[in-house]
């Protein structure tokens, strides 16, 4: 069974259509989401969001820097900060950013900076993963 | 009386201006055209926004989030969005004039500004305005990421309770020939009351499982909220600026048009007066030669 889902950053929408399953990076973990799911809404963690528009079937991927996840009877929202194709990923754009934070997070910094970093680190390191995972 | 050639030579150099304000006309109205798409392009993402909110600020009733509560005092901050260029009608002026009569008719205890555009941050250090951050020269189609810093120092100025309020102006978009400068209340944030007669949305909505759990979901939201409102006000006021652009381009196209025909003529009647003044020599010449013998 197929339910509507649309993906939307704040610059564009990625994704519109019918889709069988979709997998996530929720706040408490990866959770997959069928048709008739129960109704949900979760913060999203830096990550890959692999949609399957027939269950087990061939997979787009998408990459998702953190956002939020809305599931209805009737249709599954993704709100993302940022988001883009796995395709579109730059490596060396990644890379340079993780060595970056990597460096920001070894001096001392104040609490907010940490977060900061942190989750600039963990965006950085969603990107890469998924990038070598595409490449084999 | 100006030699003909002067004239002539005045009259080419409008030609040359006005060959480049029309150049500027149609690059601003092609600008135009994208920076409408960018306005469109964000629409879904802030209907679903609102959307997702009221939903979960119906769940979420006896927690209330710091950017709900109103706050008494007449301290506040604006976020003024303008433009990086000059040569956009009136756009800019009317922006800062609205913003700063705002904040001192309502904040008139202290006012700080943030600033989005070169032309306001500009104008307000001149009259040494609190200017506590600023963004410029920001291209045609920003990420978000180049507009958040600035909205970041405003929501933390509000947390640290040093204003009471926060603000944002912007020249809201109406139609080619009208922008009109608008000021919105960021924080206390307002949520949009849903729309009753929805159809299929109508009546209870089915209760979401929350995670980590509902106060998290609007604490991560609310921010977000803000920030989207902010980056679709410097969007809209670019298409707000390449719509004030084209137009004041047109007319200073049609200004130089109009010079052009006035000179050419008033260069005809300089060519003529000479010609005029040429004729009347050689005729009282000729008509002296005559009477002598």
């Amino acid at each position: 069974m197929k339910f509507p889902l649309r993906v939307v950053s704040v610059e564009r929408s990625l994704f519109e259509g019918d889709v069988e399953f979709i997998i996530a990076t929720g706040a408490e973990g990866e959770l997959g989401v069928l048709a008739r799911h129960a109704p949900l809404m979760t913060i999203l963690k830096p990550g890959p969001l692999r949609i399957q528009e027939t269950y087990g079937g061939p997979e787009e991927t998408l990459f998702v820097g953190g956002g939020f996840l809305e599931v209805l009877p009737e249709r599954v929202t993704v709100l993302a900060d940022v988001a883009e194709h796995a395709g579109e990923i730059s490596v060396d754009a990644a890379e340079e950013a993780r060595r970056r934070a990597q460096e920001r997070l070894a001096g001392t910094l104040t609490a907010a900076e940490e977060t900061e970093f942190q989750n600039a680190l963990a965006m950085a390191e969603a990107r890469l993963r998924l990038a070598r995972a595409r490449r084999g | 009386m100006p030699a003909f050639r002067d004239i002539v030579r005045r009259i080419d150099s409008i030609k040359n201006t006005q060959k480049i304000t029309k150049a500027m006309q149609v690059v601003a109205a092609t600008r135009l055209r994208r920076a409408q798409a960018a306005v469109q392009a964000t629409r879904p993402y802030a209907d679903k926004m609102v959307e997702v909110l009221q939903t979960v600020s119906e769940r979420a009733t006896e927690y209330k989030h710091p950017f709900l509560i109103r706050r008494e005092g007449k301290r506040a901050v604006m976020i003024l969005v303008t433009t990086d260029k000059g040569l956009a009608g009136a756009i800019n002026v009317n922006n800062i004039r609205t913003a700063t009569r705002y904040m001192s008719q309502n904040f008139p205890e202290q006012q700080r500004y943030v600033t989005l555009g070169r032309k306001g941050r500009d104008f307000l250090l001149r009259y040494r305005r609190d200017v506590i951050a600023e963004v410029s020269n920001l291209p045609d189609r920003p990420s978000q990421g180049q507009v958040l810093p600035a909205v970041t120092v405003a929501l933390e100025e509000y947390a640290k309770g040093n204003v009471d309020a926060v603000l944002l102006c912007y020249a809201k978009w109406i139609s080619t020939i009208r922008q009109e400068p608008t000021v919105r209340v960021l924080i206390p944030a307002e949520i949009p009351a849903r729309e009753r007669d929805q159809g299929q949305s109508a009546g209870p909505r089915a209760d979401y499982i929350y995670e980590p759990d509902p106060e998290s979901v609007l604490d991560g939201l609310l921010p977000r909220y803000v920030e989207t409102q902010v980056f679709q006000a410097v969007l809209e006021n670019k298409a707000s600026e390449y719509s004030a652009k084209m137009i004041a381009m047109q007319n200073a196209t049609t200004a130089a048009g109009d010079l052009i025909d006035s000179l050419t003529l008033y260069a005809n009647k300089v060519r003529q007066a000479g010609i005029t003044t040429e004729l009347m020599e050689i005729v009282s010449g000729a008509a002296a030669q005559e009477g002598s013998s």
